[in-house]
């Protein structure tokens, strides 16, 4: 016991290494599933592995869907630094599409040089807009930013439904009377680049990018050091002159604004559209919980996310194919995907707790050492 | 079976870039207590963690009753009859102490609690020893010599027949010391095996029978406590002579700095704990406040830099009013605060050494510029603190958790007092820093004071507050008593904190 005490102690290898035996096992429990439900599990995950990284096209495939958790991942780091739990990414990948949507209807005579920068930007601010109020919420009132964020999430949703079903509505489908939610197809000039002739968009780079920006904020500069300080101690950090609740506050609008920005990149760089699908989360495939999952996966390090998400994303791209290779329903990819957010986030419960458990010896009860002004 | 010895065989323990334990060998028996002495960092709380089963050895073993045993956790070492008492308790303030006895073990009526047993248990132990307390009382209630007695309950209960006292002495008042030494006393005529570690030579001198010291985690020396005086501790534990009185410089006290009128404040508990208080403190000189801890000091000082919510009164730094400015403005101000919950207050546990140096400083020039780190100039700044401040840590890197209690205390101070503040409020500086450091802060305590800083005092060493400060106020009940001059006599002193007035 007491070596792995150790081992948490210098928790880098393990925080690497706890995700993997989960995502391990997940897929374990998958191949039971795939294996009950009359098919080859070594077959199905063969097929997954080409399916995800068999062809150009395939691999094209798996780092578009990584895009958007990469964002969302990155996000969640910051939030995750400054002590604050970001539930919100799905609620800040809608508004900041909507966003991004508005301007890029609303200004489509501009050229693309300004407009494309224009547009994501406005995502990044749309979503910055939505996680702010949360980390408001919870600075000014001290409402549980779990709470808070998972019911944003649901107003995004619902918001979005109802302007895509009137004002947002594709002008050419209300002629015809079919009335499908979703907009008209963005102007050609705002579509992302093509890296090469595949899906794959500029948006990936952007993300990496950003990815590397998160890090060097972290890191290398006071407002990082701020957030982090935050995050590890409000008591302290009070002491020291930082104003708590200004970092719990940038911490998640910076997560937001991220998650926004990948909103804002899938419908420039993918779909050239907003749309729902109907489902709870909309048009995200769920981004915002799988980047909370990637975030984890990449140890809370913004360099650790941009692997991660590309595991990920070629996670997500096999187990789509799964339905077409073996015989497995397509609710399959969500039972899937479940099982490896289950494990993986069980897993970090578990290797915190054990972490702070072992710790506890240096550490006197909370609820007695924060003065009554800070309460 | 009760310990009848235990032994420690040859125990090294590695961490990274220290050798906290070098082949130590040590043994304790029934009926006596060994004291531990060291320096910060000297390694003694290692080793107790390990023969705790905290951590494991890298090398050695450990035997009880001549039986060669293997710890993987508390739990193996406790059920050998080892317990071990943290400076730091870990209790749930929301249950009683009978729930807080009770957690963690089997109940005699299975699923279901049996409290009345423990309860009556915990009379009978506390009646055996002196441990009184109340088995319904909740523990957030409790003072903190009585939390201290709980811990020692839960050990017991436990059946634990040798105690691993790690500094229990830092965190109670004086009266509370000599109750608690009772105890072991007690404790020790019943034929339990008791380890004692504290930075306070009268201490060890006053309770053990034999004493042990280390350096650099090596054993330096062992003696019989009757056959050693305090002089000799000294130099064995530092390896040089210690002065520990010197003669200060008279105070040239100049324009007052720090000015308190009428102060209010609450404590955690929401009732008052500072009632009208009013102080001066010049620049130039040192204010000493005595008094019992828990009269208010704590508060006072945190309500005095933006820690703790004014409800009355102001508070004035330099002529200019700064009551209900932010901890930010008070830094600003050039008020620099040593907190007493310094493993809370003063540091960020998880940063490294020099994050935690950079605290307060980190957005000026040269350590960062428009936001940026400048790592070269960091590095040099807090090298330059570690060296002059002897803070033993393996690098710059290592995160603050993983020093010893004292060296986490001298860096606070080297932070804290590198700002050449103007108004310096210092409480319990010395509390767990060893005589050798203690030496070296009371110096630069008085440096300051010399160099026309403002020093406000709260320590509830009587010795250390006559021998530094210019001034005593003496604290009763949130309120001031008297202001006395340092000469006073320990006797005066005592009764004052005691409540009775001064007239003059
Ligand atoms: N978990 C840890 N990881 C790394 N180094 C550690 C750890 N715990 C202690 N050390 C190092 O081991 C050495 C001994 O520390 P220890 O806490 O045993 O000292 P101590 O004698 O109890 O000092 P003090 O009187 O200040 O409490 C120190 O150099 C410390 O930095
Ligand atoms: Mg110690």
């Amino acid at each position: 016991m007491s070596t792995t005490r150790q081992r948490f102690d210098f928790g880098r290898y393990n925080f690497i290494l706890v995700p993997f035996i989960a995502g391990g096992l997940a897929l374990l429990v998958g191949a039971v599933i795939i294996w009950l439900l009359g098919a080859n599990p070594i077959e199905a995950y063969i097929g997954m592995v080409q399916g995800a990284l068999g062809s150009p096209n395939a691999i094209a495939d798996s780092l578009v869907k990584a895009g958007p958790l990469l964002f969302v991942g990155v996000g969640i780091c910051i939030a995750y630094r400054g002590g604050v739990i970001n539930i919100g990414g799905e609620g800040q990948i809608v508004i900041g599409a909507l966003a991004t949507t508005l301007v890029v209807l609303t200004l489509s005579g501009l050229p693309s040089l300004i407009l494309i920068p224009l547009a994501l930007a406005a995502g990044f601010v749309g979503g910055g807009f939505w996680g702010g109020i949360a980390g408001f919420l919870k600075a000014r009132f001290k409402v549980n930013e779990v709470l808070s964020t998972i019911m944003l999430n649901a107003i995004a949703v619902q918001l979005m439904t109802f302007l895509l079903n009137g004002a947002l509505m594709d002008p050419t489908s209300l002629d015809n009377s079919i009335r499908i939610p979703q907009t008209q197809r963005f102007p050609l000039w705002t579509d992302l680049p093509r890296l090469i002739p595949t899906r794959l968009h500029a948006g990936i780079l952007l993300g990496v990018l950003i990815a590397v920006l998160a890090y060097i904020l972290l890191w290398h500069t006071t407002i990082g050091y701020r957030i982090r300080a935050v995050g590890f101690n409000t008591v302290a950090s009070k002491y020291a002159g930082i104003n708590v609740g200004r970092y719990q506050i940038l911490a998640i609008t910076l997560s937001g604004a991220l998650a926004g920005l990948g909103g804002a990149v899938e419908v420039m760089g993918v779909n050239h559209r907003l749309f729902t699908d109907g489902s709870a989360t909309g048009f995200t495939g769920n981004a915002g919980f799988n980047g909370i999952v990637v975030a984890l996966f990449g140890a809370l390090h913004p360099l650790g996310v941009i692997p991660a998400s590309f595991l990920f994303g070629a996670l997500l791209t096999g187990a789509n194919t799964l339905q077409r290779t073996v015989q497995v329903p397509g609710a399959f990819v969500t039972t899937l995907d479940g099982l490896v957010v289950i494990f993986v986030v069980a897993s970090q419960i578990w290797a915190r707790r054990r972490a702070t458990r072992h710790a506890m010896p240096e550490l006197p009860p909370q609820d007695k050492i924060v003065p009554a002004s800070t309460t | 079976m009760p310990i009848q010895t235990v032994e420690l065989r040859n125990i090294s323990k590695r961490f990274p870039g220290v050798l906290a334990n070098d082949r130590v060998n040590l043994d304790v028996r029934a009926g006596e207590i060994l004291a531990l002495l060291g320096e910060n960092g000297a390694g003694k709380s290692t080793l107790m963690k390990i023969l705790y089963g905290m951590y494991h050895p890298t090398e050695g073993e450990i035997a009880v009753n001549g039986q060669v045993v293997q710890f993987k956790s508390p739990a193996d070492a406790l059920a050998q009859g080892i317990g071990m008492i943290h400076q730091h308790f870990q209790l749930v303030p929301g249950f009683t102490v009978a729930e807080n006895v009770a957690l963690g073990l089997k109940s005699s009526r299975g699923p279901l609690t049996d409290l009345n047993v423990v309860s009556q248990r915990v009379r009978e132990l506390g009646a055996q020893y002196g441990l009184h307390v109340d088995p319904n009382a909740l523990v957030w209630q409790l003072a903190v010599g009585q939390q201290q007695r709980v811990e020692i309950l839960k050990a017991l209960y436990r059946d634990a027949s040798l105690l691993i006292l790690d500094e229990p002495t830092a965190v109670l008042t004086p009266q509370e010391v000599q109750e608690f030494f009772g105890i072991l006393r007690r404790l020790r005529a019943a034929g339990n095996a008791l380890i004692f570690i504290s930075h306070k030579l009268y201490e060890v001198k006053a309770i053990s029978d034999r004493v042990v010291v280390l350096r650099d985690g090596r054993v330096v020396g062992g003696v019989a406590t009757q056959a050693t005086n305090q002089k000799e501790l000294a130099r064995m534990m530092v390896g040089r002579e210690v002065i520990t009185q010197w003669e200060k410089p008279a105070a040239q006290a100049r324009e007052t700095a720090l000015q308190i009128d009428k102060l209010q404040a609450l404590n955690d508990k929401q009732l008052p704990a500072v009632k009208e208080v009013s102080l001066q403190v010049r620049a130039g000189e040192i204010l000493g406040i005595a008094g019992v801890s828990g009269n208010g000091q704590r508060e006072l000082a945190e309500a005095v830099v933006g820690m703790r919510l004014i409800r009355g009164g102001s508070v004035r730094v330099n002529g200019k009013d700064v009551t209900h400015h932010s901890p930010a403005q008070m830094i600003q101000a050039g008020v620099a605060f040593i907190p007493e919950e310094r493993m809370v207050m003063g540091i960020v546990r998880e940063f490294s050494v020099a994050e935690n140096a950079i605290l307060i400083t980190h957005t000026e020039p040269p350590l960062s510029r428009r936001a940026l780190f400048d790592f070269r100039a960091v590095n040099t700044h807090v090298a330059r603190l570690v060296r002059e401040y002897d803070v033993r840590t393996p690098s710059l890197e290592t995160p603050v958790k993983n020093l010893s209690g004292g060296n986490i205390q001298k860096l606070i101070l080297a932070r804290e007092l590198s700002r050449s503040p103007r108004v310096l409020i210092a409480a319990q500086p010395t509390r767990g820093v060893d005589i050798g450091a203690t030496e070296y802060i009371h110096k630069r305590l008085i440096e300051q004071r010399s160099a026309g800083t403002a020093v406000l005092l709260i320590s509830e060493d009587l010795e250390e507050v006559r021998a530094l400060s210019d001034r005593i106020a003496v604290m009763y009940e949130g309120e001031i008593v008297g202001i006395v001059p340092p000469t006073t006599s320990v006797e005066e002193l005592g009764l004052m904190m005691a409540g009775a007035k001064k007239d003059s």
